[in-house]
């Protein structure tokens, strides 16, 4: 235990829990997006998972990192289309078809897997790269900037999500059609048009959180990758207050903690695993209990759109 | 007081919106094949066959029901006061920790008075953990879809520990295998057989039982007043003195708890161990039965048969045709984006029905549809 917390465990620590909360910036991001204009989608993980695979399948047989990023979107976007067909023009209960997307990605990913690859194969995914001067900072630097491309462009979704979310007219529509859908039509926002965009925009951010997993982070791919990790980025929605800076913070805690059960078991602390494991869910259902800023939460969040309905 | 009358184009329109899901979903199912280049028609003949082709298949298509109907049943209760129950997974868990341990405990005791208590913990710890989540929704509004996948992470590694450390198999310990299982629990505790050679066990039965008491709980009783006033229209339920989170806190603490005993029974009727992977998904796949029962305790009775089936099936079809069983998962996800999407077109068609009937503004006033 002795020496435990010095300086490169910590900077260790660190570096880890920037890259796990890599995925998490995306797929939260996204909802933050959907459930911002009044949708929850439940198959965040789904979405992660099909689009995990598509990545992976892509790069692997391209050799093409950008083509697998790419396949990942698309695989995203046609998943939230089919999530706001079912969840805006037929209204069903979003609970629901959110777990029926999350089963189809997981059973599908788990399919093409087995039919078109079969065995454990692994592809050489986005390297970290090092950003000049930056890089050197003692301690910071390798922390900070010395991360792949997919780990950059999460941490800059955060300030980019809060330009568009709370700066620019569409942002603000977004808002309207979760606060009060009918206002918002009777000013003639097209509230079902405005939903399938954000749904869409989060459903591409989760893809592009499947990819970082399996052609950034892990680099492979394997049945249920995501181990439930679209569902904690749901709840770091909730727990962010659907706020960018929320979602963030919210992030780097659950990964923290992640990243800190990981090195104590590198560093063969003696806890038992499955304890370690625990940690960061206890944590997060403690946060989500004493934190979530429910005076936040968008009025019209899980309620479908009927027109002439008060 | 005049018997409301028995609504036959109601019924067969719960019944048949479902069954055109699972054809819908199996035909989207043979679409995906066919872009595979397998051949749909071999890979569900054998699905059909591995259900129902043999008396092995039939009944393991019961045992799997078993916990399907049991998980189901319970998800019909909490999803009457409006609660999504994700912790199914979570909930077998902790009432299957129960199945193993109370036994393994009094390894003594009759099997007459080991079965029962057995059952009962199991019932306890499941409801327990619903409990959770269910008071963490009613006092402080916490979301318990979050909450309930939280609380299964924490079972999964609860039993894990538990596997690993106090409640590891003594012999795989002296034999150097460690293997995560528990000792083997004393015969008197395992649930008699229905039929002989087979894995058909007495747990298929109290889950019809309970099927029956669910249905008994929720239309005939105050407390399933409660629960479905609750889940029709919190606001107005509040309005009337209705302890809005105590139903809330009670369906989930109730669904937790049916769950918890499809645990205990897996041990005790199938197992009889714990062992790891032993919720195989029914937390998951006893929503779907729930789905397409209709939100119904006896709706749920043949759904979850049919979905036994699809399990057993589809080991059976990766056995003889190479094709992935998790097709099948891949098959149920989108039988519940059909079902809860075509919910739209039941609702409009009752709507109408009403109108017709010219009920529609007496349904207005009592809270609307749900």
């Amino acid at each position: 235990m002795r020496g435990f917390l010095s300086w490169n465990v910590l900077s260790g620590i660190l570096n880890t829990m920037i890259g796990l909360a890599t995925p998490f910036l995306y797929a939260a991001l996204g909802e933050t997006f959907a459930q911002s204009s009044g949708v929850v989608n439940l198959g965040v993980d789904g979405i992660m998972l099909l689009s995990a695979f598509a990545a992976f399948y892509v790069a692997l047989t391209t050799l093409s990192l950008a083509l697998g990023l790419l396949a990942a979107a698309l695989v995203g976007l046609a998943m939230g289309l089919i999530m706001s067909f079912v969840s805006v023009t037929l209204k069903a209960e979003q609970g629901v078809s959110g777990i029926g997307l999350y089963m189809f990605g997981l059973g599908m990913s788990s399919l093409l897997f087995k039919v078109l690859i079969g065995t454990v194969k692994t592809v050489e995914g986005f390297k970290p790269i090092a950003i000049p001067f930056l890089s050197k900072i003692p301690f910071v630097g390798p922390i900070l900037f010395h991360n792949d491309i997919l780990t950059y462009g999460a941490f800059l979704l955060v300030p980019a999500s809060w330009w568009v979310l709370e700066k620019t007219s569409l942002g603000l529509k977004i808002k309207a059609v979760g606060q009060n859908p009918a206002a918002a039509d009777s000013v003639g926002i097209g509230v079902g048009r405005v939903r399938y965009l954000s749904v869409c925009i989060g459903a591409v951010l989760a893809g592009v959180a499947g990819a970082s997993l399996s052609i950034a982070q892990l680099n492979l791919f394997q049945d249920n990758l995501t181990a439930g990790q679209g569902f904690i980025a749901v709840a770091l929605v909730y727990f962010g207050g659907w706020r960018p800076v929320g979602v963030l913070a919210g992030a780097l805690l659950f990964s923290v903690a992640n990243s800190f059960q990981l090195w104590i078991q590198v560093l063969g602390v003696k806890i038992p695993s499955s304890v370690a494991v625990m940690l960061p869910y206890l944590l997060t259902i403690l946060a989500l209990t004493v934190t979530a800023n429910r005076a936040r939460q968008p009025a019209a969040l899980n309620k479908p759109f009927e027109r002439g309905e008060s | 007081m005049m018997r409301p009358k028995f609504d036959w184009a109601k019924v067969a329109l719960n019944v048949l919106l479902p069954v055109a899901g699972v054809f819908a979903a199996l035909f989207v199912g043979a679409a995906m094949l066919l872009a595979l280049r397998v051949n749909p028609f071999t890979a569900y003949a054998a699905l059909f066959n591995g259900a129902v082709g043999s008396k092995f298949g039939l009944t393991q298509s019961l045992v799997k029901a078993t916990p399907l109907l049991l998980v189901g049943s319970g998800i019909c209760i909490a999803f009457r006061a409006n609660v999504i129950n994700i912790g199914g997974e979570g909930q077998i868990i902790v009432g299957a920790l129960m199945g193993a341990w109370v036994p393994l405990t009094f390894p003594a005791w009759p099997g007459w008075a080991l079965i029962p208590l057995t059952c009962v913990m199991g019932f306890l710890a499941g409801g327990a953990w619903g409990f959770v989540p269910g008071i963490l929704k009613a006092r402080l509004r916490v979301n318990e879809i979050l909450s309930t996948i939280m609380m299964n992470a924490i079972a999964l590694q609860l039993m894990n520990l538990l596997l690993q450390g106090p409640m590891m198999d003594p012999e795989g310990i002296a034999r150097g295998t460690f293997l995560a299982q528990s000792a083997q629990l004393p015969k008197q505790a395992w649930l008699a057989r229905l039929v002989p050679q087979t894995l058909l066990h007495s747990g298929a039965i109290i889950a019809v039982v309970l099927a029956f008491a669910a249905y008994l709980l929720l239309w005939k009783t105050t407390i399933g007043y409660g629960i479905r006033a609750v889940g029709l229209n919190p606001d107005a339920s509040r309005y009337s003195g209705i302890k809005v989170s105590f139903y809330q806190a009670l369906s989930l603490t109730l669904a937790g708890g049916f769950a918890g005993l499809a645990g205990a029974i897996e041990v005790i009727g199938v197992q009889h161990r714990l062992m790891e992977g032993l919720t195989s998904g029914y937390g998951f796949t006893g929503i779907v039965a729930a789905l397409l029962g209709g939100l119904h305790p006896l709706g749920v009775i043949p759904a979850s048969v049919v979905f036994g089936g699809l399990l057993v099936g589809a080991d059976k079809m990766q056995r003889a045709t190479q094709v992935p069983s998790s097709l099948v998962t891949a098959i149920l996800g989108i039988i519940v984006l059909f079902v809860s999407g075509a919910a739209l077109w039941s609702r409009r068609w009752t709507a109408q029905r009403l109108v017709r009937q010219g009920l529609a503004a007496e349904r207005l006033e009592s809270g609307g549809e749900r």
